[in-house]
This record gives structure tokens, C-alpha cells and sequence, in this order.
């Protein structure tokens, strides 16, 4: 009997901190996520709405025109043409460079591989603001400050995407090629028609960090873009709110314009950030 | 920015886990064929990398306008410069407050929601995207948000301290409050991808040390301190040295809250590169700033690759 209360008081007491887990953590992704909400929320409201105070939750009325007034005070619509192509410019390059490197580092055979690979990995320890001056420079000397080329032709190598695309590259059986090359096949043959196909969950792990990375970029742009016209979504976005300091129903308008692409990717392909992070090892 | 901490995860796990072949297997040498794969990579990195790297210190050398095409050899005069700079000195000192602010307020809160979200709750995956949206998003529209929420008069952040009796603060026109603006949304910015790395490593700890320790009677926040802390050690490290090298660079979420301002109170190290490189067109000036920055980084890469190699 005795026992049996005591098994009660415990699992009284098990559900009771549950129950205290379940709203501190409900409590904490709600004021993460509350951010968003109010983004969303104020770029449906008028500046009457706005200027309140105390602040009213809901709009008096949706209005949704907000979002053509972004469009129409600045060309929103022309940066992002300039965002998606950059950013899927850039991510193609990388599969294609990374998946070729990574071939070589992971099934070819020649001298001083290992350390040359070493030397790849090496440049990632390189940070950014170091790169950035010359890098510019060099754009400049090209002559391609403000032109695509600018945005697109410095990420098109990626130490970090060959380092992993290679270690998945590893992980084939090698019968699986061997197959091919008494077939006769090449080693470009081998890449594209075996490894590639194999491969795919690390190529698109790589192809969403990329294209989320360059798609989010902003001091490049802001270095190397001058005009209107090559501007990103987040330069103009940028310069939007320099112009529009308190303009708030244009600015959180023009703000979910420029998060939503990329809230929409994340959530489609969650599965990819986890499952790289599992590729990593440490889950198991 | 805050992918390539998703990035160098990457690298550590694998560094010494990873099967580079030792034996090398005997047969004909592909030397032309991995010539040619590796090529385009090689050539893009020696444009855009090793170049930079060189031209960059040669560059904190000279004085250099970047339009006349000459530049002069100044010596030392650069880094003699930045040291008498105080305006140098209140960067860096901004640039740690940063750093000293955002990492372990990041660490404790996303170690805290790793360890919520490592119990039985109900909607796991759904709590996990929403800690983890920030992340993903552009630090520019998340710095348009937040300078909305912290608008001094109808922003929601004073209305919510308003209610607790805290009279309205000038966030981002006050110099004593503007960094600690930049520090909140930095750790609402970039807490979630801890969050990610410290579930990953909670899942790996064993279940059975912890049956083991409730049937020693330990209680949770025993079996938290003497199980989980010393377990999670070398994730929390791995953790730490890479906060503190991404927070040491930012530059996005501070050039739209706060432009730097006011009066320089939120001027960090990258923002006062991108300042002399791109606006006052000092190339050698910035070009020796960068490399100073370069240096407080690189000591704490080579922590981190000591660290790796007690850890394998």
C-alpha cells in the first residue's frame, strides 16, 4: 500500500514538472518566434495602427497594398531577379567545382593528394575580412565591380563544400565503380553516372547552405555593387531602410518580402540541416 | 555568417575521423585526370584566397588611396598608427564587449533549450523550427525587425518592460544602451545553431550513466552536473571557440541596427575595416586593421585545433 502511494506521489510529481517543462519551453519558442509574428502583423497595418500606443495586436484592417507600395517605392521585384540568380548561379558552380574536387581528393590516386587537401581545408581558416579588401581589388582590376560576375565568380569554389561532398564521396562502395570502368567508362563517366546519383542527400545539403549563404550575403554585395540595378534583396532592403527610416507598414513589408524565400526553403528541407548534422558524426 | 559555424562542425568531426588513406594502393598514378577536377577549384582559391591573403599584408605596408596608382611604403607606420588610435582601442574594446556579452549569455540558453527539448515534449520538431528560424534568415531584415522592436516610442519591447514598471529606454540611441541592443538580437540571431550542435551532443550521452546514477538516487540536477556538464565537455568547447570567432567578426546585424552608432558605442572591428577600406579609402590602414583582427582569430583557431586534437 505504502508503496503503491509513494509510486503515485512520484508520478504526481513527474507530470508536474512535465507540465512546468512544456510551458518554459513553449514560453521560450514563443518569444523566438514573436519576432516574426509582430514582422507580420505590423506590415498588414496602416500608420495610424502603427503609431499607437499602447500598441494594438491586430490591424484595424489587413492591407495587403502594403506590399505593392514596397514594390512600387523600390524595385524589390528586380532585386530579387538579381538574389536568385546570383544565388543559383553560385550554388550550380559549387556542386559542379566541389563534386569534381572531391572526386579527386576521395578516389583518385597521385602525388602529394593528402596534403594538398590539407591545404584546401586550411583556407577555411581564413576569415573574411582579410580576403575582403584584395578580393575587391582584384574584382577591380578585372573590372568587374558591379557586374554579376562580382557576386558570382568569387563563391564559385568552396573548401568547406569539396571537404564534405568528399567525405560522403567515401562512404560509395567502390564495386560500384569498378562495374563502370571494365565497362569502360572514364573518370568523368564514373563522376557523373555513379558518384553523382549516389550522392545525392550530401549534394543537396550542400546546394541549401549554399544557396541560403548567398542569398543572406551582405557585405559582399554592399561592397562590390553600386548601382540600382545590381543590387540584391538584402542591399536594397538595406538601402530601403535608409531612406524609409520610420516608414514601418514599407519596411516590415519589404522585411517579410526578403525572409520569406528562405523561411519557405528552410522548412521544406529541415530534414537536409538535421541529416548534415547527423552526417557529422556526432549523433551516433 | 553564422552557417560557417555549420561549416567548421563539419570539419572537426571529420579532421581525424575522416579515412584519408594512408596505404595508398598500388597501379598507375591519375595525376592528369585529378589535375583537371581539381583546376577550377585550385584556380578560383588562388585568385580569391591565397592571393588576398598576401596582397593583403603587403598592403598594411603602404599607404594607398586605391584610385592613384601608386602606393607608398610607409613601414611600420600602420600598426603604429591603429596602436595610438583610441578610437582603434574603443573598438576592439566594443568588439569584446560583444564577444564577452553574446557568447555566454548564447551558450547557457541554448544549452538550457537543448536540454528542455532532450525530455519527452510534446511537438519537438515544430519547437525546433521556430528556435532555429532566426538563424536562417537574413541578418539584414532581422536587424530591420528589431529596430522596429526597439523603437523607444511604440516599439513592443518597452510597451513589455513598461508592464514590469521599467521606464522606456532609447535603445538604439543610447551609447550605454545601443550594444547591449546588438547583444540581445545577436543571441536571438544565433542561439539556435547551439542549439543544434548541444542536441546532438546530449543525444550521444548514453542512457545507461544516467539509469545508473537515479539508481545511485541521484537527483536531476545532480545527474545534470555530474553527467551531463563533464560529458558534454568537449562539444561545449567546440561550441565556445567557434562563438567567439564568429562573434568577433560581426559586421551585418551592427551596420543595419545601429550603423555603429551612437557616438561609436556599437563600432566593432569588421564594421571599422569595412569603414576605412570603403569609405575613407585607406587600403593600407584597413588592410593593417584586418590583419591585427586576423591575429586575435587565428590564436583562437589554433586553441580550437589543439583542443580537436585531445578530442580524437
Amino acid at each position: 500500500m505504502k508503496m503503491k502511494k509513494n509510486k503515485q506521489k512520484k508520478s504526481l510529481a513527474k507530470i508536474s514538472t512535465s507540465v512546468v517543462t512544456h510551458l518554459g519551453v513553449y514560453l521560450l519558442a514563443f518569444l523566438t518566434f514573436a519576432p516574426f509574428l509582430w514582422m507580420v502583423l505590423t506590415s498588414f497595418k496602416d500608420m495610424g495602427d502603427i503609431f499607437q500606443y499602447p500598441p494594438k495586436f491586430l490591424p484595424e484592417e489587413f492591407h495587403f497594398d502594403n506590399y505593392s507600395k514596397v514594390f512600387d517605392a523600390a524595385p524589390f521585384g528586380r532585386y530579387y531577379l538579381n538574389s536568385i540568380f546570383v544565388a543559383v548561379s553560385v550554388t550550380i558552380g559549387q556542386l559542379i567545382t566541389c563534386s569534381m574536387a572531391a572526386y579527386a581528393f576521395a578516389r583518385l590516386k597521385f602525388k602529394g593528394r593528402d596534403p594538398l587537401f590539407y591545404l584546401f581545408l586550411a583556407t577555411m581558416m581564413i576569415p573574411f575580412n582579410v580576403t575582403m579588401i584584395p578580393g575587391f581589388m582584384v574584382l577591380h582590376w578585372f573590372g568587374w565591380i558591379d557586374t554579376y560576375q562580382a557576386l558570382i565568380v568569387p563563391g564559385l569554389a568552396s573548401a568547406f563544400g569539396t571537404f564534405l561532398l568528399r567525405q560522403f564521396f567515401m562512404t560509395i562502395p567502390k564495386e560500384l565503380e569498378e562495374a563502370a570502368v571494365i565497362d569502360g567508362a572514364n573518370k568523368l563517366q564514373v563522376l557523373w553516372k555513379i558518384i553523382i546519383p549516389n550522392a545525392k542527400p550530401a549534394l543537396a545539403t550542400l546546394a541549401i547552405f549554399t544557396f541560403m549563404g548567398v542569398f543572406n550575403d551582405f557585405i559582399w554585395a554592399l561592397i562590390v555593387v553600386n548601382t540600382e540595378e545590381m543590387r540584391t534583396v538584402q542591399l536594397g532592403l538595406a538601402v530601403f531602410r535608409d531612406r524609409y527610416l520610420t516608414q514601418w507598414d514599407l519596411l516590415m513589408a519589404g522585411s517579410v518580402t526578403a525572409i520569406l524565400p528562405i523561411l519557405i526553403v528552410f522548412f521544406i528541407s529541415q530534414k537536409y540541416f538535421i541529416k548534415g548534422i547527423t552526417l557529422s558524426g556526432l549523433k551516433d | 555568417m553564422s552557417l560557417n559555424k555549420f561549416k567548421n562542425y563539419f570539419i572537426s568531426s571529420y579532421s581525424s575521423g575522416g579515412g584519408v588513406e594512408k596505404k595508398q594502393r598500388k597501379g598507375k598514378s591519375d595525376i592528369l585526370p585529378a589535375f583537371a577536377f581539381l583546376s577550377p577549384s585550385l584556380i578560383l582559391f588562388v585568385i580569391f584566397i591565397l592571393f588576398p591573403v598576401f596582397f593583403s599584408f603587403y598592403l598594411s605596408f603602404q599607404k594607398w588611396n586605391m584610385f592613384s596608382s601608386e602606393s607608398t611604403f610607409v613601414g611600420l607606420d600602420n600598426y603604429i598608427r591603429l596602436f595610438s588610435d583610441p578610437e582603434f582601442w574603443q573598438v576592439l574594446k566594443n568588439t569584446l564587449y560583444y564577444t564577452l556579452g553574446t557568447v555566454p549569455i548564447n551558450m547557457a540558453l541554448s544549452l538550457f533549450v537543448a536540454y528542455l527539448l532532450n525530455k519527452q515534449i510534446a511537438g519537438k520538431k515544430i519547437l525546433r523550427t521556430m528556435f532555429f528560424a532566426p538563424v536562417v534568415i537574413s541578418p539584414v531584415a532581422a536587424a530591420v525587425i528589431w529596430r522596429w522592436l526597439y523603437d523607444p516610442n511604440f516599439g513592443i519591447i518597452n510597451y513589455a518592460l513598461s508592464w514590469v514598471g521599467i521606464e522606456s529606454i532609447n535603445w538604439l540611441n543610447d551609447p550605454d544602451a545601443a550594444m547591449i541592443a546588438v547583444i540581445i538580437m545577436g543571441v536571438w540571431k544565433t542561439f539556435g545553431i547551439n542549439m543544434v550542435l548541444f542536441a546532438a551532443g546530449l543525444q550521444a550521452i548514453p542512457e545507461h550513466y544516467y539509469e545508473a546514477a537515479e539508481i545511485d538516487g541521484a537527483g536531476r540536477l545532480s545527474k545534470f552536473w555530474n553527467i551531463t556538464i563533464p560529458l558534454l565537455t568537449p562539444t561545449t568547447m567546440f561550441i565556445l571557440i567557434m562563438s567567439m570567432i564568429a562573434s568577433l567578426q560581426v559586421f551585418d546585424i551592427v551596420y543595419v541596427l545601429t550603423s555603429g552608432g551612437p557616438l561609436g558605442s556599437t563600432k566593432v572591428l569588421v564594421f571599422y575595416v569595412y569603414e576605412h577600406a570603403f569609405k575613407f579609402f585607406e587600403m593600407g590602414y584597413a588592410s593593417a586593421i584586418s590583419y591585427v583582427l586576423f591575429a586575435i582569430l587565428f590564436v583562437f583557431t589554433m586553441i580550437q585545433f589543439k583542443f580537436m586534437k585531445v578530442k580524437f
